[in-house]
């Protein structure tokens, strides 16, 4: 008598609704998943829960009212934002900016990468169960994001650029402050990597998942940390640089394995390489003005002479009314820049009024998280965290 | 590393399919129709545009172009870091193209979202559903001639009447 049945027991595919309100999931995406067991055998992601039709408001708005929505695009790095923007609207129009406005602006997206990566592997390893790397890092983004309270006067909805300049000039005793945090964002980055790089749980829930090809990666035009992680040696600030990043010495993080552990490596690299950025534009920072040039009539003058000048007040009115401004020429510009995420890149398309004609936004997130249905097949359902986590979806970009 | 194609000779390569090529700002603009899209993109990756960076489209209602509707694509070369954008016209009465999501992968979604927001059809597209709305949403929201409050939608939120009447508490 035989107990053993011949035939494999026979089981049905169970179809899970994976978020849109799901911890793991970052904001609002949902995937609909079909499970063998534990096994996902096929994912569809649905996105769109956060789309707010940016681009469609962008062709009501003018160059530098859309600067605020930027900001909200992606909220982890907003600075990132504006400056990709602002580049975009500059080169449209032509306009050059003074070398101390670039070395701000390198700053700037330099301290939001550092905090984007810290709060991204803070996120993972949460996901994962490493409570404490999350608090290490999230400390340290705090203390970043005070840096940029002291910039701009927000935390997040910075709005810090101008079309041509900088709302203001960094603060006075800015570069020991910023030189304070990244002395603890040295050693607090350390103490993440001595938490987790030999980590044996880290280890067997990060390695030989979610693996990108680097032909797949191309193909499903996966750019940033992503696809360097996979052994694309792209990089935007050293191949197309901009703001004057080719006066800035730093390296390229590359990963040969392109799995969920080498993101995290070349994210963590990315850390390092930004601090040393960092204290380049500080040392080397050039004196100068950051406002954009009053002879081309597109900023506010100051407030003090709106209140108390007839001409400042006639200058207030031509810069704001509706039928006089800005006037960029009839064109269009793409502009690529190397935000954490990827390329993010803004493309202006302008009629010669001051309102852009249409404003598109590429973002990097919407490109990187179309690969994800192919990474999840055929892994468990506890890897989804870690695959999303890595891939870092915000959602305000993504459906933006 | 010059590319295969000289910039100067890509109009002789395509006779038929390039109606123009212009510059603006230092970029490239190859004006193509829309149905020789997919032959010059095959071409163009063939020459070593290998990442195609975004897909999208602008709706020429005001602006003015060969027709109604353009789709644009931004290419890469990552070997000599050039760019090129192609743009393919799309006319209003029939609005389709092939798809080149059999070149680049990312075409996928990035048709789709066109679709959704274009109403653009994309010959050939495996999936081709709305990405961003809706499946049961009408209209397309980035046509020129959609209007920015919406149509319908907040009109039609079903609004709970108050039927009572607010008296005075006498206390």
């Amino acid at each position: 008598m035989t107990r053993v049945t011949e035939k494999p027991l026979e089981t049905d595919k169970m179809v899970l609704n994976f978020g849109p309100q799901h911890p793991s999931t970052h904001g609002t995406l949902r995937i609909i998943m079909e499970l063998d067991g534990e096994t996902v055998t096929k994912a569809t992601p649905e996105i769109g829960y956060l789309h707010s039709g940016f681009e469609k408001l962008g062709e009501d708005l003018d160059f530098n009212q859309y600067i605020t929505i930027t900001d909200r695009m992606n909220y982890l790095s907003p600075l990132c934002n504006n400056v990709a923007y602002a580049l975009a609207a500059e080169k449209l129009m032509g306009i050059e900016v003074s070398k101390r406005t670039e070395y701000i602006r390198v700053l700037m997206c330099e301290l939001s990468r550092i905090a984007d990566h810290l709060l991204n592997v803070g996120m993972l390893s949460v996901d994962l169960g490493a409570m404490t790397a999350f608090l290490y890092g999230f400390r340290m983004r705090e203390d970043i994001y005070d840096l940029f309270e002291m910039a701009t006067g927000t935390r997040l909805t910075t709005s810090y650029t101008l079309v041509g300049g900088l709302m203001r000039d960094i603060p006075e005793g800015y570069d020991a402050a910023v030189l304070k945090v990244l002395e603890e964002v040295e050693a607090g980055s350390n103490d993440i990597e001595t938490l987790l790089n030999k980590n044996r749980i880290w280890h067997d829930r990060t390695k030989k998942i979610g693996i990108i090809s680097k032909e797949d990666a191309i193909s499903y035009g996966i750019s940033g940390p992503m696809a360097r992680a996979s052994g694309i040696e792209w990089d935007i600030r050293v191949n197309e640089p901009y703001s004057s990043y080719e006066e800035f010495d730093f390296d390229v993080a590359i990963a040969l394995n392109g799995d969920v552990f080498d993101r995290y490596l070349v994210r963590m690299e990315e850390v390092r390489q930004s601090i040393k950025i960092c204290r380049q534009a500080l040392e080397k920072m050039p004196a100068g003005d950051v406002i954009v040039d009053p002879g081309l009539g597109y900023s506010l003058p100051p407030k003090d002479e709106v209140y108390n000048s007839i001409e400042g007040l006639i200058y207030h009115f031509e810069v704001t009314m509706p039928n006089r401004g800005m006037t960029p020429p009839v064109g269009e510009a793409y502009v690529p820049t190397e935000s954490p995420n990827g390329e993010l890149g803004f493309y202006i398309v302008s009629d010669g009024k001051r309102t852009p004609y249409r404003v598109r936004t590429r973002p990097p997130s919407f490109m990187n998280y179309s690969i994800f249905s192919k990474l999840i097949e055929g892994h468990m359902l506890s890897d989804a965290p870690a695959i999303i986590g890595s891939i870092n979806v915000i959602a305000g970009e993504l459906d933006r | 590393m010059p590319l295969a194609t000289p910039h100067s000779k890509i109009k002789e390569r395509f006779p038929d399919a390039i109606l123009e090529v212009t510059e603006f700002a230092g970029e490239l603009i190859l004006h193509v129709k829309g149905q020789h899209n997919l032959a010059v993109l095959t071409r163009l990756k063939a020459d070593g545009y290998n990442f195609l960076a975004d897909l999208t489209a602008i709706d020429n209602l005001t602006l003015g172009g060969y027709e109604r509707f353009a789709v644009v694509y931004h290419l890469l070369c990552h070997k000599t870091a050039e760019r090129l954008t192609v743009k393919a016209y799309v006319p209003e009465e029939e609005p389709s193209l092939p798809s080149v999501e059999s070149l680049w992968k990312t075409a996928d979604w990035q048709e789709r979202e066109v679709f959704d927001l274009y109403g653009i059809k994309f010959e050939g597209h495996p999936n081709l559903i709305r990405i961003m709305n809706p499946d049961d949403y009408e209209g397309y929201p980035l046509r020129k001639d959609y209007p920015r409050l919406g149509r319908k939608e907040r009109s039609d939120f079903p609004v709970i009447k108050r039927s009572f009447k607010k008296e005075k508490r006498t206390e």
